[in-house]
């Protein structure tokens, strides 16, 4: 027996330990790699920022000046996004979760949602490119780009907020419809609230993805090249992720700070909008009476 | 008189248990009636029906006819809500709703559209003070319910079913998580509450439905066995099967 050799040198506890340390040495070496990642582009990106890169629009073929439209532009993509997504996202959680008795048809409904949250973000780029910027007619936009963007955060809103609301404990439901409420004060009153910080989580965590996206906004809203913002919703913008793509692969020249500046911001955006969510969380944890 | 009246009740889940097989009931008002019998008799399923909250299970087949006053709960055009503020439930373990001590009080009340602040204050009162718990929470009402003792947060579920002014209530197994202590002095409340309300409990030992109650009704695999004043009852049953349970040969 191979364990025979094992069990004769090496005691039970002796075993533990090493098992434990080689758990400790795996998870720290899951951790490096986002560390490394985020320390360099820190050290990379940080000297190039300043007022004038935050606020001003590009110069020079973008070689020079600032990344103000961008950093606007995908700050209303994201608005927009979640104008979209967040009452869609959460009705449809609602009723799966609270309302919708379990059959073949919401089975069906509930793997539709897995299966979408998989689907290629380019092919939601595609989609919207067919759907809202052609047949629609709303052009290369920012509607089109947010709902395109809203279609492709829906099903990671929808399942954590089911998720969420199953999370819940039951017996609340029971006492509160046995002390005359309806479903819908139940779920207004009682089960809402106790949820809400996993939706909030859930809907930042969808966001966050959007606002990081290239693909889904390169043929529904995204400009190549724009130095001014928009003025309405139906004109195109300048967004960071795809700005971070064509100044990394369309311009030839490119001084290559000014690729680690704007992927500094992009990070910044993206993990702030995680940090946020991480203290909702760890807040409603903290307060959380079941 | 009698304040509910069952006739031939058959209930039946789609998983098969806890089934009711042709119960006809009277319970009378202004006293308490006590449902005893081993797991799975279909007390809890009793209780159930009669504030409907049945209806949230997976109920396949019901049968029969529930009188409350001589009218059919579940008539088609019967009000369920209206039914379930008449007929309070306090459930085996204390579950506060996650609001404050207030807000649990009020909360039926406020679902049933009261908004008048002052309205809210004398039911809350009135209901806590009914419970025996005003005494312990009257100075800190806008805390967690959770934050008080488990016996407080039984009698708080019970205070708010009484908020709601029901003409029944009913008690599944309401002492089962506490200590003797609390269990005594919720058993001696439904002593005074009998006097205004007619209350059925599933109590959680034999004893105290010796202790409780005025009817005992013993249910043994979805079938009411016997049905009796509670000396009678326990003095001299009738069925050898209630004689056994009643000596603890089963159960």
């Amino acid at each position: 027996m191979t364990g025979g050799w094992l069990r004769k040198t090496l005691s039970p506890k002796r075993v533990q330990t090493i098992g434990f340390n080689a758990l400790r040495l795996v998870s720290l070496l899951t951790v490096l790699p986002i560390l490394a990642v985020v320390v360099y582009i820190v050290v990379r990106g940080l000297p190039v920022i300043s007022w004038e890169f935050l606020t001003q629009v590009p110069r020079n073929g973008m070689r020079e000046g600032g990344i103000m439209p961008a950093i606007v532009g995908t700050f209303f993509l994201t608005l927009g996004t979640a104008l979209f997504s967040v009452p869609l996202g959460i009705a449809a959680g609602i009723y799966i979760a609270e309302y919708a008795t379990e059959n073949r048809w919401t089975r069906l409904i509930r793997l539709a949602i897995i299966n979408l949250a998989g689907i290629p973000s380019v092919v939601y780029g595609l989609f919207g490119l067919g759907l809202f910027v052609v047949f629609l007619n709303l052009g290369t936009s920012m509607l089109a780009a947010s709902l395109t963007l809203s279609i492709m955060t829906l099903p990671v809103i929808i399942s954590t907020t089911e998720e969420a609301l199953r999370s819940v404990p039951s017996s609340f439901r029971l006492v509160s419809v046995s002390l005359g409420a309806t479903r819908w004060q139940t779920t207004w009153r009682i089960v809402l609230p106790q949820a809400l910080p996993g939706i909030l989580t859930g809907v930042i965590l969808g966001l966050e993805r959007a606002a990081g996206e290239t693909a889904p906004i390169m043929f529904t809203g995204a400009a190549f090249f724009l130095p001014q913002l928009p003025h309405s919703p139906l004109d195109a913008t300048m967004a960071l992720p795809y700005h971070i793509f064509v100044i990394s692969t369309q311009v030839p020249g490119m001084p290559i700070q000014i690729q680690y500046g704007t992927v500094l911001v992009l990070l910044v955006f993206v993990l702030g909008m995680n940090l946020v969510a991480t203290v909702i969380r760890s807040r409603a944890r903290a307060r959380r009476q079941w | 008189m009698d304040k509910i009246v069952i006739e031939n009740l058959s209930v039946r889940y789609s998983d098969g248990t806890e089934s009711l097989k042709n119960i006809n009931l009277k319970i009378p008002e202004q006293s308490i009636t006590a449902l005893i019998g081993p797991a799975g008799g279909g007390k809890s399923t009793l209780l159930r029906v009669l504030n409907r909250l049945n209806d949230l299970a997976d109920v396949v087949e019901m049968s029969g006819r529930v009188l409350l006053n001589g009218r059919n709960i579940y008539d088609p055009d019967a009000n369920v809500i209206e039914l379930r503020r008449k007929m309070g439930i306090v459930f085996s373990r204390p579950v506060p709703l996650p609001l404050t001590i207030y807000q649990n009080v009020s909360y039926g009340l406020e679902v049933a559209g009261i908004r008048s602040k002052s309205r809210l204050d004398d039911a809350v009162e009135k209901a806590l003070r009914l419970a025996a718990l005003w005494d312990e929470v009257h100075d800190r009402l806008n805390d967690p319910a959770i934050a008080i003792s488990g016996g407080q947060q039984q009698r708080l579920c019970l205070a708010r079913a009484l908020a709601l002014e029901p003409e029944v209530i009913l008690l599944d197994e309401p002492t089962s998580a506490l200590d003797p202590v609390s269990t005594a002095r919720i058993e001696n409340l439904l002593q005074d509450l009998k006097e205004q309300y007619t209350i059925i409990i599933v109590p959680h030992s034999i004893q105290q439905a010796a202790r409780v109650a005025d009817w005992v009704a013993f249910f043994l695999q979805g079938e009411l066995v016997e049905y009796a004043a509670r000396d009678r009852m326990f003095l001299s049953p009738k069925d050898r099967r209630t004689q056994e349970y009643i000596e603890g040969r089963y159960g």
